[in-house]
């Protein structure tokens, strides 16, 4: 036997009443009239407050001699499932390994924030930030010098001691 | 005005013209935004509030956008018809407001200045025919867009606004009985006469008139003709740029204008409450504020405040109906094409035929009584239409008005589908 159509009466007729569901939804549109609690965030004067954990551009931590902390072990280019780090590692005279090149290209990061989570000298970092225009698509690829300049605040990593960031 | 030489009137009149149309004009400018900002507002939102203080210079942004926009002719469509749509959906809402006074007469150095365009004796015949000229608008825009969404809009544009054109015109023959006059100026004196606004003694001609122009100016529930959810934009699909802007204009300016119909015929015009002091009427070509109890007539005292006080009240009265308009836009959904039929035919005409039947009788009665048109009249209409409203009401709300959809009769259907989900459950197994 074929499956049946399962038939469920409207119900009209007598169930419902049309004014007072009319009355009661303009009561309610006027109870939202009224209502100065508004959802809109006016935005350049007002911002939303980003949790510490967002996952934003990315930023290089800096020494106080204005060196990047990065040593160019090539973990982040490794991990990363974008595959959007452009690396080139070099050494110096005295033998550190400093980054050459540095690249991310922002349009094809993900955001998932791995780089910051395998970085063993904590240098790369994903940042609490959003507002990213420009003028033209090359601008998004963060070369060395750019990624030192921000000067947003870094995302927190994710504590499973305290999972919920309180 | 009889002693008037043809140059004074023409000046007189030009001013007042001017007037009324910017200010016809510069309200709908108005209103888009407040329709949007009131949108907003019951939406938790704030709306367009960055152009100008309170974001009013929006309308202008708009209107210039809408000028520097390009303006599209399709190839396949009846261009002098196409081009003559969205004249006609504005021309008659704006000629309309002509008849509708909007304030005292104004004394000058120069003679008692009526505040209306041109009171013409076939006022609400007036009104009448132009406002039923709408709906050409409308039709000739859909149709000669040659799209079958245009074409579809237009087709129930015009079904709708002919079903509801019934029941505006019989709900108005009551107010006309009442005041046994057509012109609006002498509808407004009446009201002062009879102590009355004409809802109270008129109510249920009031509902059905409210419910009429919803349908008449195409806004929500009753915008099949737009219907953007099912026909795209309905009859203005094919419409861009200044000849796009002038059918929401159109429609706003509909929307002003039976706002003000509303005021004058069910809420006393310009007429301010409980304060004599405003009413003023030509009678026998002198302002007269009223009868003395020998039947004399008492003479006006006309004074520039009052024309503005008055002038005040006729604003509020008319933009109270304009937001009830916007609020209702953005409570009630849409009504299914054959809802609306259903209403505007079997509801509506045959309420409105039954009504004016019951009115004729309760007048003639107390004509025949000998009443005299004052407190008392109005108080039994009053009673009268009351109980038709309160009959209407629970007929049509099938008697739910007063005990609500019952919990008992929900929980009926519940278990009823539950049933049926059961019965289909097994039929599937077997």
């Amino acid at each position: 036997m074929p499956p049946s159509v399962k038939v469920v009466r409207r119900p009209d007729g007598e169930g419902t009443s049309y004014l007072r569901a009319t009355l009661k939804g303009m009561a309610l549109t006027f109870k939202h009239l009224v209502n100065p609690n508004k959802v809109t965030v006016r935005y350049p004067e007002e911002r939303f407050e980003l949790s510490p954990r967002w996952r934003g551009t990315h930023r290089m931590e800096v020494h106080a001699d204005g060196r990047p902390k990065c040593v160019a072990c090539g973990l982040c280019p490794t991990v990363c499932p974008a595959n959007c780090i452009r690396l080139v590692g070099g050494e110096d005279d005295q033998g550190n390994r400093y980054p050459i090149v540095y690249e991310i290209d922002e349009f094809r990061c993900i955001f998932c924030g791995m780089c910051q989570e395998v970085c063993p000298v904590e240098a790369i970092h994903v940042g609490v930030h959003y507002e990213n225009a420009e003028y033209t698509r090359d601008r998004f690829v963060y070369d060395l010098d750019r990624l030192m300049e921000q000067d947003h605040p870094s995302a927190l990593l994710w504590d499973p001691s305290d999972p919920r960031s309180e | 005005m009889n002693e008037q030489s043809l140059t004074a009137f023409l000046i007189e009149k030009t001013l007042i013209v001017l007037a009324v149309f910017g200010g016809v004009m510069g309200v709908v400018a108005l209103t888009t935004l407040v329709e949007r900002r009131v949108a907003g507002f019951i939406q938790d939102r704030l709306g367009p509030n960055r152009v100008g203080p309170f974001g009013i210079l929006q309308p202008m942004a708009d209107g210039l956008k809408n000028f520097l926009k390009e303006e599209t002719l399709p190839a396949t469509s009846a261009k002098p018809y196409f081009l003559l749509g969205p004249i006609l959906s504005l021309a008659p809402a704006l000629v309309t407001f002509a008849v509708v006074p909007f304030a005292a007469p104004l004394p000058t150095p120069w003679g008692v200045v009526e505040m209306i365009v041109a009171d013409v004796p076939i006022g609400i015949l007036y009104i009448l025919a132009l406002s039923s000229l709408g709906v050409y608008g409308v039709v000739l825009g859909g149709w000669a867009s040659n799209n079958k969404f245009s074409f579809l809009g237009a087709l129930r544009a015009s079904a709708q606004m002919v079903s509801y054109e019934v029941a505006l015109g019989l709900s108005i023959v009551v107010v006309l009985m009442m005041a046994g006059n057509v012109t609006l100026t002498e509808m407004i004196w009446q009201q002062q006469q009879l102590g009355f606004w004409y809802a109270f003694p008129l109510s249920l001609a009031f509902i059905l008139f409210v419910v009429s122009a919803f349908a008449e100016t195409n806004r929500l529930p009753f915008d099949m003709p737009e219907a953007e959810s099912e026909l795209v934009g309905g009859f203005h699909t094919e419409y861009s740029g200044m000849k796009y802007a002038m059918y929401p204009m159109g429609e706003y300016a509909h929307m002003l204008t039976s706002s003000a119909l509303m005021a004058t015929l069910f809420f006393g015009g310009w007429d301010i409450p409980f304060w004599d002091g405003d009413n003023a009427f030509l009678h026998d070509g002198v302002w007269i504020s009223g009868f003395a109890a020998d039947g004399t007539p008492v003479a006006a005292q006309l004074a520039w405040w009052k024309t503005l006080l008055t002038f005040c009240v006729f604003a509020a009265k008319t933009y109270f109906f304009v937001l009830v308009y916007i609020w209702v836009r953005w409570t009630v959904p849409r009504f299914r094409y054959d809802q609306i039929m259903q209403l505007g035919w079997k509801v509506m005409l045959p309420t409105a035929l039954v009504y004016i039947l019951v009115v004729a009788a309760t007048i003639l009665t107390l004509d025949q009584l000998g009443v005299p048109y004052g407190f008392g009249f109005g108080l039994v209409l009053t009673v009268v239409s009351a109980i038709c409203t309160a009959i209407f009401l629970f007929v049509v709300d099938r008697g739910r008005i007063l005990s609500g959809s019952s919990y008992g009769s929900r929980e009926r259907f519940r278990s009823e589908a539950i049933a049926a989900g059961r019965e289909a459950v097994t039929v599937y197994r077997d």
